[in-house]
Order: C-alpha cells, then sequence, then structure tokens
C-alpha cells in the first residue's frame, strides 16, 4: 500500500508546513538561541575577553604593595579596582566582584625579609565569591607572580630592599646556631646582592634607570586552540548550533507523540485503522515524515550557521549527514515512544518535555558535557543526545573525519532502534 | 462461504451484506456489549438505537475492526475480518462519532488522504472524490480549509470521507450529532440516496425521532443488549397500548398510587415523569373518562391532558422501564 504510505507522510508534512507559526518557531527558535549562545561563550572571532572583575585594599602603600597593584592592574585578564576592606567585602558579597585582595600593612618589608629567610610571611587576604571559585583561583596565581617580580625587585634595586638585605646580615652574624661555613656562604650572597643594590641605587641617583628589575617569570606561553587545522580559530557557534538544533528537533519528537495522541482523541484513529492498512504502515509513515521534517530543519538551521557565522563541516560532510539522518531516525522513534506511553496528550505533554529537557541538558547541548562532573559525564554516555552533539562538534569544528561519526551514528540508530522497538510493543492499536 | 439467509422486514429471503453473532466485549467488569446480534441486508437502514453508553459504539468499532470482541462473529458479505489489511475492510465505510477531519488541509486534500488509505489514486481518486464531493453537496467549496467550514458543513464531508472507496457497507456512529436541522436533512437525503443505490446502512443513534424517519429496521440496545429489534411497526405492535394520554397534574408533588391506577382493566401501562403521567391506552375514546374518573376520586386535579401516539421513547420505556432520555 505505497499510496497510503506516502500520502499519509505527504499529509504529515502538508501539515508541518501549514502551521507557519511552528516552522518558524521550530526554525527560528534554534538559530536565535543558538546564535545568542555563540557569542556570548565565545566566537574566536576576536571578540573582546570579558575581565574578572577585582578590588585591591592597599593597607600598606609602600612601593612593593603599589608595584604588585601596578603589576595586577596590568594583566588582561583582570579589572582592578581600588577600595575599602569594608566597600571590597561588600561588592564581593553582592556578586558586583568576584575577588578581593586585602594587603595589610608593612606588607613591603615584611615581604623582603621573608624573602631571604622564610618566617613571618606577611598574609594578604582574599575574599572570593564562591559561585566564582575557580576565578579566585586564578587571580592567585596572577598575584604571586606580581608579587615576586615586586619583592624581587625592591631587593636588588629599593631602599627598602636595601635595609631589609643589612637586616638579614646582622641576623646572619648574630645567629649561634649556623654553622660558620654556612654562615659565610650566605653572608657572601646577600652581600653580593647588598652590593647589587647599592649599584642600582647609585644608577638612580644619578639619573640613570637600575639594569635590574627584579626576578621575572622565566618563561613565556604562546596559546593555540586546537581546532580542525592550524590557524583556524574556534567558532563557538558550532557547538551552540549543534546543541539548540539537538533541542529544537527533540522538541519537534514530541509533537509528533503528542499529535498521534491527538489523533485519537480527534476519531481520526479510528478512520486510520478502519482502512485496511497494517501497523507497519501507520507507524512508519509516520516515522518517515517526522524524520524527514527534522532532516530538512537540521539542514536549514546548519545553512544558515554556515551562512551567517561561517559554521562548516570541517571535519567530512558525508560524517555531519550521517549523524544528522540518525539523530532525525531518533527523534521519529522518540515522537512514537511518546505516543505509545502517553496515554492522553495532557499527561504525556508534561513528561515528555521533562525528558527531553533532561536529554539536551545531560547531552551537553547547554553547556558542554566536559563541565560535568566526572560520574555525570560517564552517565551521559547513555544520553543519546551526547552523542548527537559530541558526533556533531567533531564533524564541524574539531574537523575530525567520517570515522569520528561511526560511534555517535551507531548509538543514535540503535536509540532509534530500542525507541522503536519500545513503542511498537507498547502502541495501543485499538481505537478508543 | 456464502452468505446467510437474512429474512427482511418485507420478509422477503435476502442474503445479509452484515450478520453480528453474538457479540461480547467487556472492559474490566463492565460489559460493554453482551451478547449482540443483528442483521442488515442491502438496500436497507438498519437503526442501532439506544441511549448514551449502551454499547452501540463498541459494536460499530468491532464490526469496523477497531476493537478485538471478546467473543462473537462478524462477517461482512459472509466473510469474516481477518487481520489489518484484510482486502474486505473496503466493503466497509466508517463515520466516525466525531469530525475525523484535518482543519488544516482543505476539504479534497482530506478525501485524498482518505482515499489513499483506500489505494485510490490519480484519475479514480480524482473521480471519487469528485463524486462524493456532489453528493454531499460541497463540491463548490473543495478547495477551501475544513477550518472554515460550518459545523453542518464538516459532517457532510466527515460523511464523504467514508464513501470515497465505494463500501457497500457504511457504519454511521451518530452522524448527527451537533449539526443544525438543515444539516441534518441533508445527510437525511444522501443517506436516502445512498439505500437506493444498494448500500447496507447502519446508523446509530440515540435520537429516537431520526430512527423513526430514516431506518428501515430497528435494533434497541440497552446496557450493551439488544433488547428488542424490528421494523418500527414490529416494536409498536410489542406495545401493551398504541395510544397514551399525558396528564399533566395540578399538584405534581403529591403522592400517587401509580400501581392502584395501573391496576384498572382500561390501563395498560403508566409512568410518572416530572409531573407528567403517561397513560398506555388502547381507545382513546372510551377509556380516557375511567382514567380521569380515577384520579378525580383519588384527589388529583390536572390542569393538562394530551393524547399522544405510541413512539420509539415508549416502547424504550416499556422495554427497560426507565425513559432513553433519562438514561
Amino acid at each position: 500500500m505505497n499510496s497510503a504510505f506516502f500520502a499519509l507522510v505527504r499529509k504529515d508534512i502538508l501539515l508541518f508546513l501549514g502551521n507557519r507559526r511552528a516552522v518558524l518557531m521550530t526554525i527560528a527558535a534554534p538559530i536565535a538561541i543558538a546564535s545568542f549562545f555563540g557569542y556570548v561563550f565565545g566566537s574566536g572571532g576576536g571578540g573582546e575577553t570579558s575581565r574578572i572583575p577585582i578590588l585591591i585594599v592597599d593597607l600598606d602603600a609602600s612601593p612593593i604593595s603599589r608595584a604588585v597593584t601596578a603589576n595586577l592592574a596590568a594583566e588582561k585578564a583582570l579589572a582592578v579596582e581600588p577600595s575599602t576592606l569594608e566597600e571590597a567585602r561588600e561588592k564581593v558579597r553582592k556578586g558586583k566582584a568576584s575577588v578581593a585582595l586585602s594587603i595589610p600593612q608593612g606588607f613591603g618589608a615584611a615581604a623582603s625579609n621573608a624573602l631571604f629567610r622564610g618566617d613571618q610571611k606577611p598574609e594578604i587576604g582574599v575574599l572570593f565569591d564562591p559561585s566564582h571559585a575557580a576565578e579566585a583561583g586564578m587571580v592567585k596565581g596572577i598575584l604571586m607572580g606580581s608579587v615576586m617580580q615586586a619583592v624581587s625587585r625592591e631587593a636588588m634595586s629599593g631602599a627598602g630592599g636595601r635595609a631589609s638585605l643589612d637586616q638579614s646580615l646582622r641576623d646572619i652574624e648574630a645567629n649561634r646556631d649556623m654553622a660558620p661555613a654556612d654562615k659565610r656562604s650566605l653572608s657572601e650572597l646577600l652581600g653580593s646582592l647588598r652590593r647589587w643594590n647599592d649599584y642600582n641605587q647609585n644608577r638612580r641617583a644619578a639619573g640613570e634607570n637600575p639594569i635590574s628589575a627584579g626576578v621575572s617569570i622565566p618563561f613565556t606561553t604562546r596559546e593555540e586552540a586546537v581546532t580542525s587545522r592550524q590557524g583556524l580559530p574556534y567558532n563557538g557557534y558550532a557547538h551552540s548550533f549543534a546543541g539548540m538544533a539537538v533541542q529544537f528537533i527533540l522538541f519537534l519528537g514530541i509533537d509528533v507523540g503528542i499529535g498521534m495522541l491527538l489523533l485519537r482523541q480527534r476519531g481520526l484513529w479510528r478512520r486510520f485503522r478502519a482502512a485496511p492498512l497494517s501497523r507497519t504502515v501507520l507507524l512508519s509513515s509516520r516515522a518517515t515524515s517526522a524524520a524527514a521534517i527534522s532532516m530538512a530543519i537540521l539542514m536549514v538551521v546548519f545553512g544558515f550557521a554556515r551562512v551567517v557565522f561561517g559554521v562548516r563541516a570541517e571535519g567530512s560532510l558525508g560524517g555531519f549527514l550521517l549523524i544528522c539522518a540518525a539523530f532525525s531516525l531518533m527523534t521519529a522513534s522518540f515522537g512514537l515512544l511518546i505516543a505509545a506511553l502517553g496515554n492522553s496528550p495532557e499527561t504525556a505533554r508534561g513528561l515528555s518535555i521533562l525528558v527531553t529537557l533532561l536529554m539536551v541538558m545531560l547531552g551537553g547541548a547547554w553547556v558542554p558535557a566536559f563541565l560535568f562532573p566526572q560520574w555525570l559525564q560517564q552517565l551521559t554516555l547513555f544520553i543519546p543526545t551526547r552523542w548527537a552533539v559530541d558526533g556533531l562538534d567533531a564533524v564541524t569544528w574539531r574537523g575530525l573525519g567520517l570515522a569520528s561519526a561511526i560511534a555517535p551514528t551507531a548509538v543514535l540508530l540503535g536509540s532509534a532502534v530500542l525507541f522503536g522497538v519500545v513503542a511498537v510493543w507498547r502502541f495501543r492499536w485499538e481505537a478508543d | 462461504m456464502a452468505g446467510s439467509v437474512y429474512a427482511g422486514w418485507d420478509g422477503i429471503g435476502l442474503t445479509a451484506m452484515l450478520e453480528v453473532r453474538d457479540l461480547r466485549k467487556t472492559y474490566g467488569s463492565v460489559a460493554a456489549v453482551d451478547g449482540v446480534s443483528l442483521d442488515a441486508g442491502r438496500g436497507e437502514i438498519l437503526g442501532l438505537l439506544g441511549p448514551n453508553g449502551a454499547g452501540k459504539t463498541t459494536t460499530v468499532s468491532i464490526v469496523a475492526g477497531l476493537v478485538r470482541a471478546d467473543s462473537g462473529r462478524v462477517r461482512i458479505d459472509g466473510k469474516p475480518l481477518a487481520g489489518d489489511t484484510d482486502p474486505t475492510k473496503r466493503k466497509l465505510g466508517l463515520v466516525p462519532q466525531d469530525i475525523a477531519l484535518y482543519d488544516e488541509l482543505s476539504a479534497r486534500d482530506n478525501l485524498a488522504l482518505f482515499g489513499a488509505l483506500y489505494g485510490l489514486s490519480g484519475a479514480t481518486a480524482r473521480q471519487a472524490i469528485g463524486a462524493a464531493l456532489e453528493l454531499v453537496g460541497l463540491a463548490d467549496r473543495a478547495r477551501e480549509k475544513v477550518k472554515a467550514y460550518s459545523g453542518g458543513m464538516k459532517r457532510r464531508l466527515n460523511m464523504a470521507a467514508a464513501l470515497l472507496h465505494d463500501p457497500q457497507v457504511l457504519l454511521l456512529d451518530e452522524p448527527t450529532v451537533g449539526v443544525d436541522p438543515q444539516s441534518r436533512n441533508a445527510i437525511f437525503e444522501n443517506l436516502v440516496t445512498l439505500r437506493e443505490r444498494g448500500k447496507t446502512l447502519v446508523y446509530t443513534t440515540h435520537y429516537m425521532e431520526e430512527a423513526e424517519r430514516l431506518c428501515d429496521r430497528l435494533v434497541v440496545i440497552d446496557r450493551g443488549k439488544v433488547v428488542a429489534a424490528g421494523t418500527l411497526q414490529d416494536l409498536y405492535r410489542r406495545l401493551p397500548a398504541s395510544n397514551l394520554l399525558a396528564i399533566e397534574l395540578e399538584h405534581a408533588d403529591r403522592p400517587l398510587a401509580l400501581d392502584e391506577l395501573g391496576a384498572l382493566a382500561e390501563v395498560r401501562s403508566v409512568a410518572r415523569s416530572n409531573g407528567v403521567i403517561r397513560v398506555g391506552v388502547r381507545d382513546l375514546a372510551r377509556e380516557t373518562p375511567a382514567v380521569l374518573a380515577w384520579l378525580e376520586s383519588h384527589g388529583h386535579s390536572w390542569r393538562h391532558l394530551e393524547s399522544e401516539r405510541a413512539s420509539l421513547e415508549t416502547v424504550f420505556l416499556t422495554l427497560t422501564g426507565r425513559s432513553m432520555r433519562d438514561s
């Protein structure tokens, strides 16, 4: 009964296209949200990265504390603002700043002394917003480099540093617990630093720049985002379009299921069952139309992403099409499953939306799955949407080849079969 | 297998197009259909009459192959339905109680779809669609979306959708629910035309006036069981009285000894409903005075009196002890 099969498929497509609002929502909504997410989560297109807002409470006002503040302010990743302690605490509490650093009085002198002797280290207070703990860790790393640079520079060229060296030399001389050989070696090292400090101070007095700027971090980094090929920046739109397309096509799957339940309410199911049609024709025609519509939406949405945001199947166009087709079939089966398990459109709608949102979230459509805890990442391997999103990522911006599409395609087709078998098993064939 | 011999209302031996024997279907502990048997021949409109929930739709669903009976037998032109794709299904056309159409599609697209379910395509389908639309008077509105149709037009199109494959047996499940009198008349005219073409029509309804007006024979169902079957005259003959006196009492709430009234020799039946007592008598002129005298002697004055011919409502009341409207 080919004519019945194609007539049923044609009917579904006509109904879908006839509802312009639904078409617009199904296509425009993922495009709009994916465009927004792609922009927000970094397109890699040279957009300015947001800075971490931090507050500095400088209670010391020494050359070292001022140098530390200046070093932090020079960091591209930070937006530094001076503050009082009370104001800093209040702003962090309200979430207006991620981190506040409180440099205590006497920090400069104490830090210089502690540089060589290691005792009585001064303490910098770090107030941070617990919801931005990762940013606090990053700020502490930058702070460490800034302090080391400022303190060592003072030791080698500043008056405070020279006083600290003198004090250290006197302490070594007075220390009775230290072996004479150790005393001699350490005194020679500090004495050399003392002379180096004098030399730099004399140059400064003569109007020349000191030669040493202190200890500096002995390396730089060269960063490269590893994408499909060298020199090609990461396109964040690829992931966001994959995620949003997956989400909205699953919503379409819900519509398929609810639509089949509505057939019963509207008496159409009676008409279909009265005709000499096999169950295979009735269900496969709906699955075919749903898969065809899903595939078409994926093509339109990714077509838009390609034209407007340059998202391409950098790895394998064939793999991309395979994953899209497998996901479309899975969506169709998902719709049939809803129709089979739902008692009524009303009860099925709420539950299927919940399941869909869980699948979308755990599938990494909203945020990448690597941000999840390890156990959850393992769990999401059982969620077909995870394979769809990861698979689309692989063949688009990661630039992986056809082989990378095999596993996602297999999992999605396996899910489609599983959903389909359960749907056929549990489907209520009798008319109400 | 040859069809069984069916004794039609006119007593002429005919081959039954539809033969139903001892159907039973229960849902949990409720017997929706409890031993229903019926026959319908060519060129006949068989009415399936009963109150809502009587089991009419379940019976039709079993006949159409939508619901599996627990036991019993259905034969269409002598053949049982065997499976979803049994070609015998082509001999059946179902007009569901709901308006089973796609509002968002045009009438023509709807009919093209429903025709395709029976394998119609191309010129054959176009011809069938044209003929069906012509029959129900919607040929000039064929390209409009169904959502623009009135309720009556939708009902007519709902019927047309079941005619495309030219079925021999048409199952109509309450096809006039909610339609205006004009559309109802139009549907009736269509059904009469189909009967004249030799089709077998099974018409379920709870409207007694429709059944009286349209059906050649009637099967009265209540609580899943057939309580009576035959022509209208057959059913009337089962009544103890051919006339009814409807007497509206002055004091509706005053107790009345119905048993005592019913025991009068002149009274064949008696029932009371909403302050009106209906008394069945054979001879209005001779037996009415005795009834009125009994009322007067028992202190019941009346404000209005009218006589009624016996109707299907009377039949149902007599057979079940309940009014169909109250069921």
